[in-house]
C-alpha cells in the first residue's frame, strides 16, 4: 500500500532570497530516488508538503509549472519553525516533500477563454507556475489574451522579478506591475494598490477567468471590482490557506464547513465559497 | 436467531482458545476504569460495563502513533530521510466491543479509506481484526444508539455477536470472517428453543430501557448557512471550558496532529490526537485563526458530526450515541438538546 504520509527525499539545488527583506527564499529542490520525480505530476494551483526531519511539515504552494522539468520550486516566506529551519538550509541538504496535494486551479474549463491573473505580496508562487504553465509554446494557444496585475509593498517586495521583467517585454500576455509605495525614481512600473489597478486596467470578463490570489485586504477589495467589471462569481478562482497538517483530507482541521481545503481545495471559485459558511 | 451457544462458565476457555490463534483485545477494569487493553489472561476480561470509559477508537487510531523514523547524525547517507516503522498486523480480536463502538469504525472508515488515499495504519489494521461484540441488555441512561442507526443488539461492523440470555451467550456469527474465526476453535452446541426465546426477551427489555431518543431527520435538510449562523450556538457554548473531554472519549473523534520528536540525533514523525476544542488546531502561521473563539470551536465540533458529515457522506450523523460525552462533560453540555436544536431550526 503506498503510504500518502511519506516524503519524496530531495536535494536542494540551489536558494535565491527573492525580497529586500530577506524573508522570502525560493527553493529548487531536485528527487533523489530515480522515479520519485516521475510520480510527482503536478497541475498548476496544486501544493504539496515540504518535510524537514526532525522539524515538521508545512503546506506550500508549487511556484514551479510542471512544463518546467526536473525539479520543483517552492517560494517560502520564513514564519514558523519549519520555515525558519528551511531558511537556514544550503544547497546539498536533503528535506522531503510530499505531493502533489489539493486541486487545481480549472485549467479544463479555463481553455480558450481570457485569463486574468491578479496576485499580491507572496501569494505569487501558484500564479508564477500558472503563468510559465500557459506561456509554455505548447500551451499558449490553448488560452486567449492572458492579463496579469501583480502587486507588492515595494519593489523589493516583488517575487521573480527578473520573470516579471521579460514578460513586460513580450506581446503575448498584459503584465501590470504595481507597489503601494516606491521612492526608486528610476520606477518605471505602476504605483498604486492592486484594487485600484484593477480599476484602472479594468480587464474585461468577456469569456474570461479571473483567479485572484493575496492578502485578505486585497481580495476584500479586488472582488468587488471584479463584479463591477462583469466577472460572475462562478468565474473568479481562489486559492485559500489553511493550518494543515496531514494534505490529505483526513486530520480534520483545514475544514470549512464540509470542504477540506487540502483535499477538496485549496482552489474554490467564488461561487462555491459562498455556500460555504464563512469560517476561514 | 441465534447460531451457537456457550454456557457463561465456559467463556474463559473459548478465549484461552482463541488466544491461540489471535491477539485478544477485551475491556479489563483498573483502578475502577474500564477500558480495552490486550489481555494476557481470559480472567482478565470486565464485561460488567456497558460502555468503556474510553472509547476502543485507540485500537484503531492510537492515541500517539509512531509514523515514520530518521537520523540527524550529518554522517550518515540517509540522513534527514524518514522511513516506515515495523508494526505489528498480526490478526487480532477485539472482544466485547459495544454495537454502537463497531459502528463508529464503519463511520470513520469513510474518512480512513477513501477513493483517493489510504490511510495505511487504519486499513491495515481494520483489516487484521476481528471484531466480536455484546449486545446491551441494560442500556445506560444517556444511551440513543437506536436513534442514531445503530441499536443495543445491532450488528453493523461486527463480525459476531455474543448476546447474554442469562446463564448462556448466544453467538450470532454475522460476516464470513467471523465464521472462519470459529472454524479455529471449537464453540459450544446450536442454539436451542429456551436461548432463542431468553434473547428476543432480553432484546425486548432493552429496547424498553432506551429512554434517550433524539431525532435526525431534518439535519439533511436543514441550510447548512442557516444552522451555522443560528443564535442557539451562544448558549451551547456558554458553559464550554473546552477542556476538550468529548472529542477524548468520542469514538468517532478522529483529529490528529502530526509532529516530529527528536532525541540524541534519532528521531520519530508521529500522530497524536488532537481536537477542535483548542485553538492551535486551526492558528495559522500569519496569527489569524479562523476559529479564534470558543463558540466558533464548539460549533465546529456540533456541525461536524450533525451536519457536514451528514452532507458529505450522505449515511447519518458522525454519532453513534454511546453518550460518553454527556456522562463525561464537566459542564454538562448534552449532544442530545444540540441534536434537538440543530433538527428544529425553523429559519
Amino acid at each position: 500500500m503506498e503510504n500518502p504520509y511519506l516524503p519524496y527525499p530531495v536535494r536542494i539545488e540551489s536558494v535565491v532570497t527573492e525580497t529586500e527583506d530577506r524573508n522570502l527564499k525560493t527553493f529548487k529542490l531536485v528527487f533523489l530516488n530515480s522515479g520519485d520525480g516521475e510520480k510527482f505530476v503536478h497541475s498548476p494551483g496544486q501544493f504539496a508538503e515540504l518535510s524537514i526531519a526532525g522539524k515538521g511539515e508545512i503546506p506550500i504552494g508549487i511556484a514551479s509549472s510542471p512544463t518546467e522539468q526536473g525539479y520543483l520550486l517552492f517560494t517560502v516566506n520564513k514564519v514558523g519553525v519549519v520555515t525558519t529551519e528551511l531558511h537556514q538550509m544550503k544547497s546539498g541538504d536533503i528535506i522531503g516533500v510530499r505531493g502533489p496535494l489539493g486541486n487545481w486551479y480549472p485549467w479544463k474549463r479555463m481553455e480558450g477563454k481570457n485569463v486574468v491573473i491578479i496576485g499580491g505580496g507572496f501569494a505569487f508562487t501558484t500564479l508564477r507556475a500558472s503563468i510559465v504553465y500557459m506561456l509554455n509554446p505548447e500551451n499558449r494557444s490553448r488560452f486567449g489574451d492572458i492579463t496579469v496585475i501583480y502587486g507588492a509593498r515595494t519593489p523589493g517586495m516583488l517575487l521573480y522579478r527578473d520573470e516579471l521583467a521579460a514578460w513586460n517585454e513580450r506581446d503575448d500576455i498584459r503584465v501590470h506591475i504595481t507597489v503601494d509605495a516606491a521612492d526608486d525614481p528610476e520606477w518605471r512600473y505602476n504605483v498604486g494598490f492592486v484594487p485600484t489597478i484593477t480599476q484602472e486596467t479594468a480587464p474585461s470578463a468577456k469569456e474570461a477567468y479571473a483567479i485572484v490570489c493575496g492578502p485578505p485586504i486585497m481580495i476584500k477589495f479586488t472582488l468587488p471590482i471584479l463584479s463591477e467589471l462583469g466577472f460572475p462569481p462562478e468565474r473568479i478562482i481562489m486559492s485559500l490557506e489553511m493550518r494543515m497538517k496531514c494534505g490529505i483530507g483526513m486530520c480534520g482541521r483545514c475544514n470549512i464547513g464540509t470542504e477540506y481545503v487540502c483535499k477538496d481545495g485549496p482552489v474554490f471559485d467564488l461561487a462555491h465559497m459562498s455556500r460555504l459558511p464563512n469560517e476561514y | 436467531m441465534a447460531d451457537k451457544i456457550i454456557n457463561k462458565a465456559d467463556l474463559p476457555a473459548l478465549l484461552s482458545r482463541l488466544m491461540d490463534h489471535y491477539r485478544v483485545y477485551a475491556p479489563v477494569r483498573h483502578q475502577g476504569v474500564t477500558n480495552f487493553e490486550e489481555i494476557s489472561a481470559a480472567e482478565l476480561v470486565d464485561l460488567s460495563l456497558v460502555n468503556t470509559t474510553l472509547s476502543p477508537k485507540s485500537l484503531m487510531l492510537p492515541q500517539s502513533e509512531s509514523m515514520f523514523e530518521f537520523t540527524l547524525d550529518r554522517t550518515s547517507d540517509q540522513v534527514g530521510v524518514l522511513r516506515e516503522i515495523e508494526k505489528d498486523f498480526s490478526p487480532r480480536i477485539i472482544f466485547g466491543i459495544r454495537p454502537c463502538d463497531a459502528k463508529s469504525f464503519q463511520l470513520l472508515d469513510l474518512n480512513f479509506d477513501t477513493p483517493t488515499y489510504h490511510d495505511p495504519w487504519w486499513v491495515r489494521r481494520r483489516q487484521s481484526t476481528i471484531l466480536i461484540g455484546l449486545g446491551c441488555n441494560d442500556p445506560c441512561r444517556t444511551c440513543f444508539c437506536t436513534s442514531v442507526g445503530s441499536g443495543p443488539f445491532s450488528t453493523d461492523g461486527l463480525d459476531i455477536l455474543f448476546i447474554d440470555a442469562g446463564d448462556e451467550f448466544a453467538i450470532k456469527t454475522v460476516t464470513k470472517k467471523g465464521e472462519q474465526t470459529f472454524s479455529k476453535v471449537e464453540i459450544g452446541p446450536e442454539s436451542s428453543d429456551t436461548t432463542t426465546d431468553a434473547v428476543l426477551s432480553v432484546q425486548e427489555s432493552a429496547l424498553r430501557l432506551m429512554k434517550s431518543v433524539v431525532h435526525t431527520e431534518n439535519l439533511k435538510d436543514q441550510d447548512e448557512k442557516a444552522l451555522f449562523e443560528a443564535d442557539f450556538w451562544d448558549e451551547v457554548q456558554f458553559g464550554c471550558i473546552n477542556c476538550g473531554v468529548c472529542t477524548f472519549v468520542c469514538p468517532t473523534c478522529w483529529c490528529f496532529d502530526i509532529q516530529d520528536e527528536v532525541h540524541k540525533g534519532n528521531g520519530i514523525r508521529l500522530r497524536n490526537w488532537d481536537a477542535c476544542m483548542f485553538p492551535l488546531f486551526t492558528l495559522h502561521g500569519s496569527g489569524h485563526n479562523p476559529r479564534a473563539q470558543k463558540l466558533q470551536r464548539v460549533r465546529q465540533r456540533f456541525m461536524h458530526k450533525l451536519k457536514y458529515f451528514v452532507d458529505k457522506y450522505d449515511v447519518g450523523v458522525a454519532c453513534v450515541g454511546c453518550g460518553r460525552c454527556v456522562q463525561q462533560c464537566p459542564v454538562n453540555i448534552d449532544i442530545r438538546e444540540v441534536f434537538s436544536l440543530m433538527n428544529s431550526l425553523k429559519v
